[in-house]
């Protein structure tokens, strides 16, 4: 109960800062309409919707990370947490708190950008929905990942850090604004290496219903949202020593 | 009866001594004010109180608990209102009051009855439907006081609660915390000394970590032979290099 009440305020916190919903939910929606109207212009395999929606979600999960991330560096700058580090909150529930109410939100990101996609041209069909469900994983990794950076990080690092640097990687190591193949090298055993590849491809993999090749990817990511997880919560837990 | 005692209570951070052999008694519904300048220990002295940090050394002892073995029953008998405005800025005042009494565990109720009755105290009933990072800076100060004290604690701690407000601010404030006192034990920390003076039964001055003098404002001044409490504390803080 004590839990829920901490990861209600949470989600209001999140979902009531008109910059969150401007970029989590509008900048990737302006993205999807932008290349696929190029895509009208100038036809690009890359930027077909089919392929370029499930892209678009794995990118759009990176703000994920900048809220939550953003949330808890303000909570402990404004000593908010210090707060309710004397009230019977435990870490568990600081933890679960700061994490449940990002992961609806972050399923809710994804099902927004395919149900916009399809009047753009996307078919809908069950994967669509398989597609919202494997996302999943690749959410947890980009929540875990901001409670990560909330722990360690002020304000403004988590800012430069996950506003500007982790959308960046995941932009560009995902193969969503350009084949990777294209680049080659060193570039591409380091897209191979993180999970932001397999993510988008797993996506794509789930909407066409081919799941043999999702569940190649799955494991990547499965592995990636398990460590940061581990990584985030002893974070936190040591932070929360440290006060 | 003691509301509050700390023995040899010690905090080093590395090899900076940020509290230094602490001992001190604090009787039941006092208010009692840690005062010093900046970096006096008087913030660390809180956090170790309401189990924010553990001491190095040294004991405490919080409504009768030990701050190291029974953190959970001391957190269940103090109300923290912490030196920056801890609010959260995009709740309403309500939602802030209510988001307190939730994590306490407060019926729907209990709730309602808590924040008709704080609203009452601290004047809040016009801006509970505002967002609380919305407010002046003395109103927040308020909210976070009130949001102190939903739980009904028996020991208050307020960190420098009047930092950076403004003189009509920090004077209402002072009426609010006046009208607390002898229902609750009050720990206030400051550095302002006419809001030490104005508001306690007994002061603590620190300094460099150590706790130099304890008394009422008359007993200190009668020990340094000082006219007035400024006076006395300038000279307690220098003989005590």
């Amino acid at each position: 109960m004590k839990m829920l009440t901490f990861a209600k305020r949470c989600a209001k916190e999140i979902l009531r800062d008109p910059i969150n919903l401007a970029f989590g939910l509008g900048f990737p929606l302006v993205l999807l309409l932008l290349l696929s109207s190029m895509q009208e212009n100038i036809p690009v395999p890359l930027f077909k919707i089919d392929s370029l929606t499930p892209g678009i979600t794995v990118f759009g999960l990176s703000f994920m990370t900048l809220f939550s991330s953003t949330l808890i560096a303000k909570d402990r700058e404004s000593a908010f947490l210090q707060r309710l580090y004397t009230t019977p909150l435990t870490g568990l529930d600081f933890i679960l708190g700061y994490m449940l109410p990002s992961l609806p939100i972050a399923i809710g990101q994804t099902a927004i950008c395919y149900l916009f996609a399809i009047p753009l041209g996307l078919t809908l069909n069950i994967n669509v929905l398989y597609a919202v469900i494997g996302i999943i994983p690749m959410a947890v990794f980009n929540i875990a990942l901001g409670l990560l950076c909330g722990s360690i990080f002020g304000v403004k690092q988590v800012g430069g850090i996950c506003g500007a640097l982790l959308t960046n990687l995941s932009a560009w190591l995902s193969g969503v604004w350009f084949d990777l193949k294209l680049v080659g090298g060193f570039f591409e055993k380091i897209a191979n290496v993180l999970p932001f590849l397999h993510a988008a491809e797993m996506e794509k993999a789930l909407c066409t219903g081919n799941f043999e090749a999702a569940a190649g990817h799955f494991l990547p990511v499965l592995l990636y949202s398990t460590l940061a997880t581990v990584a985030a919560v002893l974070c936190f837990l040591r932070q929360m020593r440290k006060q | 009866m003691q509301a509050i005692t700390t023995k040899g209570l010690v905090k080093r951070y590395n090899k900076l001594t940020a509290v230094d052999e602490l001992n001190l008694e604090i009787r039941q519904g006092e208010l009692f004010s840690l005062l010093g300048v900046n970096g006096a220990g008087k913030t660390t002295t809180i956090k170790m109180l309401t189990c924010l940090t553990k001491p190095t050394e040294g004991e405490a002892f919080v409504g009768g608990h030990c701050i190291l073995k029974e953190p959970e029953q001391v957190k269940r008998l103090i109300g923290v209102s912490p030196q920056e405005t801890a609010v959260a800025p995009n709740l309403s005042v309500r939602e802030n009051l209510e988001m307190i009494c939730g994590i306490h565990g407060f019926s729907k109720e209990r709730t309602m009855k808590r924040i008709g009755t704080l609203s009452e105290q601290f004047s809040l009933a016009d801006v509970l439907k505002r967002k609380a990072g919305k407010l002046s800076g003395g109103w927040q100060r308020r909210v976070s006081i009130a949001m102190a004290l939903i739980s009904e604690p028996q020991i208050l701690f307020l960190d420098e609660p009047t930092l950076g407000l403004d003189v009509i601010a920090r004077h209402e404030l002072w009426d609010m915390i006046r009208a607390l006192k002898g229902k609750i034990t009050i720990v206030l920390t400051t550095h302002y000394m006419e809001e030490a003076e104005a508001l306690s039964d007994n002061i603590g001055i620190m300094k460099d970590g150590r706790l130099l003098a304890v008394g009422t404002v008359e007993a200190l001044k009668a020990q340094t032979g000082a006219k007035d409490f400024e006076t006395a504390f300038v000279s307690i803080v220098k003989e005590g290099k």
